[in-house]
C-alpha cells in the first residue's frame, strides 16, 4: 500500500517544471529599469559592456503575469499532493544562488527545476509543514550552466491562531480577603492573627473563632511546610492552567494551611508529608500567588 | 412539645423519569414531581399547606404552588448548601408539622442538571462577587480546585494517606451502586453493571479519583409529602415514620473544603447529625436493616459509615469488602443504585428509596426494613434522616 509520504517521496528527482525559455533576451532595458528601482548604482551595469546584476537571474526567465495553463503539470501535481496533506500554505525560506558565469545582454536564458527532497513533517511556528527543496538550472542557449539555484519553500498547514491568554480564575477580593492578595503581590506569605489571643488563622475572616476578637493583625510565614494532601487534576480543563494540574493543601510550619499549586515535581514524585517551600507565581499582572516546591537538599 | 421523633411520616413520593435531556423546563419538572407525589399520598393540592426546597432551587414555592393547584401555604422554607439539603427538608417539614405551623408539607428538588447548569463543571467560571460565599472561592478557584470531583479528592488522598485505603475500596461502592442500578429499571443504568477492572480502568478525572468514583448529572425532579403520623394512618400507603431527622454543620465547615480542621480524614458534620439521629430514635446503627448513603463521589461513602456508627474509624475499606452493604449483609446499601446508578437528585431520589424500602416496595427489597437511614451531601452542612416502619 503507498503511503502519503512515499508518494511524496516519488516526487524526489522529478522534473518540478520543464525548461522553460525566458521571454526575451538578457537586455540593457530591463536592467537599466532594475538598478534603478534597486537603486543600485554600480558601474558595471550600464558601462561600455554592460554585465546583468546577478540578483536579476530569477528575474529574466520568470513567467509574466498573463494567464498560463495550469493544468497537469507536475509542479500543479505536487501542489495539489500537498494540498492533500493539509499543506495548503507556502513561504519560502532559503533560496541559495551559485553563479557560473556573469550574465551579459544577448545571452537567451532558459530555467528547469527539479525536485531535490521533500521532508518529513516538521513543527514550525507558522503551522506543521514540510521543506521541499528543489534545484533551478539556468542554462544559455548553448546549454551551458551559468547559475543554479538551490529553492527551498515551506508547504504548511496554517497553526490555529493563538487562543487569546486567558486569566486564572480571579479572587473575588473583599474587606476581609484583600490584605492577602496585596501582601501576595508583593510576595509576602502572611498569615492572619487575631491580635488580643495570637492564634493564627486561614483562611482569614473578621473575627478570631477562639476568642472573639475583631481586632488582627499578620505574620509572614517562613515559606516552608509540608504536602499535607493533593489532587492531579485532569478533568474538567480550564484554559489558564497546564494539566495534569497538581493541587495541594500544604500545611505551613507555623500550622495554618492553604490551597496552592505545586511545582518543580511531578505527580508520581509526591508523597504526603515531604517538605515544601514556597515560590512566587506571578500569574498575570494582577495576580500573584504562592505556590511550593519540593525542599532540594542544598547545594554546597 | 416532646419529641420529633415518629411524630410524623412520608406518605406521597412521587419523580419524573430520570434522564439526561429533560426537554422541558424545571419548573415543570418540580411541577410534576409534586403532582405525581400528593396523588401518590392519596390527596390532593389543595391538602397541601407547606412546601420546602433547596436554596439551589430555581423554581421559588409560590411557582410551584401557582402550577399545581396547591392554595393557602402556612409554611414554607428553604435549606441551603446543596446536597447536604436534602434531608433537611424533610426535618424542616417534620419540625413544622410537629409545631403545628402545617398539616400537609411537600419537599421537592427538581433541575435539569445535565442538559442545563452542570454542577461537574465547576465553579470557575461562575461570575465573583464578595459576599462571603463567593469570596470563600477565592482560596480554591485562582489555584484551579474549582470541581466537586477536586474538592473530594483532596480528602479522599488524606483518607488513603491515613488508614491505607485504595482505589479499589472506593471502586467497590461504584460496583456495587451500579448492580443495584443494574436491576432497577427507573435508574439511568439500569442493565448496565461494571467490575472493579472497569472502574480501575476508567480515566482520571482528579487523581485519585477516578471517573468511575463520580456520579452522573441528571435532568429530574423529586418530592416528598410529609404529614402527621395521625393523619398517614388514614393514607393509602404504609407511613414511612420519620424516627430521626437532624442537620448539622461542624466546627470551622466549609463548603467542600473544610481542608483546615485538625483531621480530614472524618466527616465530622455527618459524626453530629447521626449523634441527633440515635439521640432522637433511641436507636442504634445496629438497628437500621438498610442504609441509603450519599454517594456524589465514592471516597465520602466510607467515613460516612464510621461517622454514623456503623464501624470504627478506619474500617470503612473493609466493612465495604467483607460485604456487609450487599443485599444479603448486615446493612444493604443503595438498594436503588445510588445516585451514581439511578439519578443524581440531589439526594431527594435516596430519601424515596427510603420510603420503599419501609413499605416494602424497593425493587432490590433485602427483606423487611424496619428501619433505614438516609443521608444528605457529604463535605458540607448536612442531614440525615432514620425512616422506619414504626
Amino acid at each position: 500500500m503507498t503511503t502519503y509520504d512515499d508518494r511524496l517521496a516519488a516526487f524526489s528527482g522529478r522534473v518540478l517544471v520543464e525548461r522553460r525559455p525566458a521571454p526575451d533576451p538578457v537586455n540593457v532595458p530591463m536592467i537599466r529599469q532594475w538598478v534603478e528601482a534597486m537603486g543600485d548604482a554600480n558601474p558595471r551595469y550600464l558601462g561600455e559592456q554592460p554585465v546583468a546584476p546577478a540578483s536579476m537571474m530569477q528575474a529574466w526567465t520568470m513567467r509574466g503575469y498573463a494567464p498560463t495553463d495550469a493544468s497537469a503539470g507536475a509542479f500543479e501535481e505536487l501542489v495539489a499532493l500537498l494540498e492533500e496533506g493539509g499543506y495548503t500554505s507556502v513561504v519560502a525560506t532559503d533560496s541559495e544562488l551559485d553563479f557560473h558565469r556573469e550574465v551579459v545582454p544577448g545571452d537567451h536564458l532558459s530555467v528547469e527545476e527539479v525536485v531535490e527532497s521533500i521532508s518529513a513533517e516538521k513543527r514550525t511556528g507558522l503551522g506543521a509543514g514540510r521543506f521541499v527543496s528543489t534545484l533551478k538550472t539556468y542554462r544559455d542557449s548553448a546549454d551551458e550552466v551559468v547559475a543554479t539555484q538551490r529553492w527551498r519553500t515551506l508547504r504548511f498547514r496554517p497553526a490555529e491562531p493563538a487562543p487569546e491568554a486567558v486569566l486564572r480564575p480571579r479572587p473575588a477580593i473583599n474587606l476581609d480577603n484583600e490584605f492577602w492578595f496585596t501582601a501576595a503581590r508583593e510576595e509576602r506569605l502572611v498569615v492572619q492573627r487575631c491580635a488580643d489571643c495570637k492564634a493564627l488563622r486561614h483562611p482569614p475572616g473578621p473575627c478570631c473563632p477562639d476568642c472573639t476578637s475583631f481586632a488582627w493583625d499578620t505574620v509572614e510565614a517562613s515559606g516552608r511546610g509540608t504536602l499535607y494532601s493533593y489532587v492531579v487534576a485532569h478533568h474538567p480543563r480550564h484554559p489558564a492552567f497546564d494539566y495534569p494540574l497538581l493541587i495541594a493543601v500544604v500545611e505551613l510550619d507555623e500550622g495554618t494551611r492553604l490551597i496552592t499549586n505545586l511545582t518543580g515535581a511531578t505527580a508520581d514524585e509526591l508523597t504526603v508529608g515531604m517538605a515544601l517551600e514556597v515560590e512566587w507565581l506571578r500569574a498575570d499582572a494582577d495576580l500573584t500567588l504562592p505556590v511550593f516546591r519540593p525542599v532540594r537538599p542544598r547545594e554546597h | 412539645m416532646g419529641s420529633l421523633s415518629g411524630q410524623t411520616a412520608i406518605i406521597g413520593i412521587g419523580a419524573t423519569e430520570f434522564s439526561k435531556a429533560s426537554g422541558r423546563s424545571e419548573l415543570q419538572l418540580a411541577c410534576e414531581a409534586v403532582v405525581a407525589a400528593i396523588a401518590d399520598a392519596g390527596l390532593r393540592p389543595g391538602d397541601v399547606d407547606g412546601m420546602v426546597t433547596f436554596t439551589a432551587e430555581s423554581s421559588a414555592e409560590i411557582h410551584v404552588a401557582r402550577n399545581t393547584g396547591i392554595g393557602d401555604l402556612s409554611f414554607f422554607s428553604r435549606v441551603p448548601h446543596g446536597g447536604g439539603a436534602a434531608c433537611g427538608t424533610v426535618a424542616h417539614a417534620a419540625a413544622a408539622i410537629h409545631a403545628g405551623l402545617a398539616e400537609v408539607v411537600v419537599c421537592w428538588r427538581a433541575f435539569n442538571e445535565r442538559s442545563g447548569e452542570r454542577y461537574g463543571l465547576g465553579q470557575a467560571s461562575r461570575p465573583m462577587d464578595t459576599n462571603a460565599d463567593r469570596a470563600a472561592y477565592s482560596w480554591m478557584t485562582p489555584f484551579g480546585l474549582s470541581t466537586p470531583a477536586q474538592w473530594v479528592a483532596m480528602f479522599a488522598r488524606r483518607y488513603m494517606h491515613e488508614y491505607g485505603a485504595t482505589s479499589e475500596d472506593f471502586g467497590r461502592v461504584a460496583v456495587l451502586d451500579r448492580a443495584r442500578a443494574a436491576t432497577n429499571p427507573k435508574a439511568w443504568f439500569h442493565g448496565r453493571p461494571i467490575t472493579l477492572e472497569e472502574h480501575q480502568a476508567s480515566r482520571w478525572i482528579a487523581e485519585p479519583l477516578h471517573l468511575l468514583d463520580c456520579c452522573q448529572e441528571t435532568d429530574g425532579g423529586q418530592a416528598l409529602v410529609v404529614v402527621s403520623a395521625a393523619r398517614a394512618k388514614d393514607l393509602p400507603h404504609v407511613p414511612a415514620y420519620v424516627v430521626g431527622a437532624a442537620q448539622a454543620s461542624g466546627r470551622d465547615q466549609h463548603m467542600m473544603t473544610s481542608y483546615y480542621r485538625p483531621t480530614i480524614s472524618g466527616i465530622p458534620e455527618m459524626g453530629l447529625v447521626g449523634d441527633q439521629l440515635w439521640a432522637q430514635s433511641g436507636l442504634r446503627p445496629a438497628d437500621m436493616q438498610a442504609a441509603v448513603l450519599y454517594d456524589h463521589f465514592t471516597p465520602f461513602v466510607l467515613p460516612q459509615l464510621e461517622e454514623l456508627g456503623f464501624c470504627g474509624r478506619g474500617e470503612a475499606a473493609s466493612f465495604v469488602a467483607d460485604g456487609h452493604l450487599e443485599l444479603d449483609g448486615s446493612l444493604p446499601l443503595n438498594t436503588h443504585g445510588g445516585q451514581l446508578g439511578e439519578a443524581y437528585l440531589h439526594g431527594m431520589n435516596g430519601i424515596a428509596e427510603g420510603v420503599r424500602l419501609v413499605r416494602g416496595a424497593s425493587v432490590n427489597q433485602p427483606g423487611d426494613v424496619g428501619n433505614v437511614v438516609v443521608t444528605a451531601g457529604t463535605g458540607v452542612p448536612t442531614s440525615a434522616l432514620v425512616l422506619g416502619a414504626r
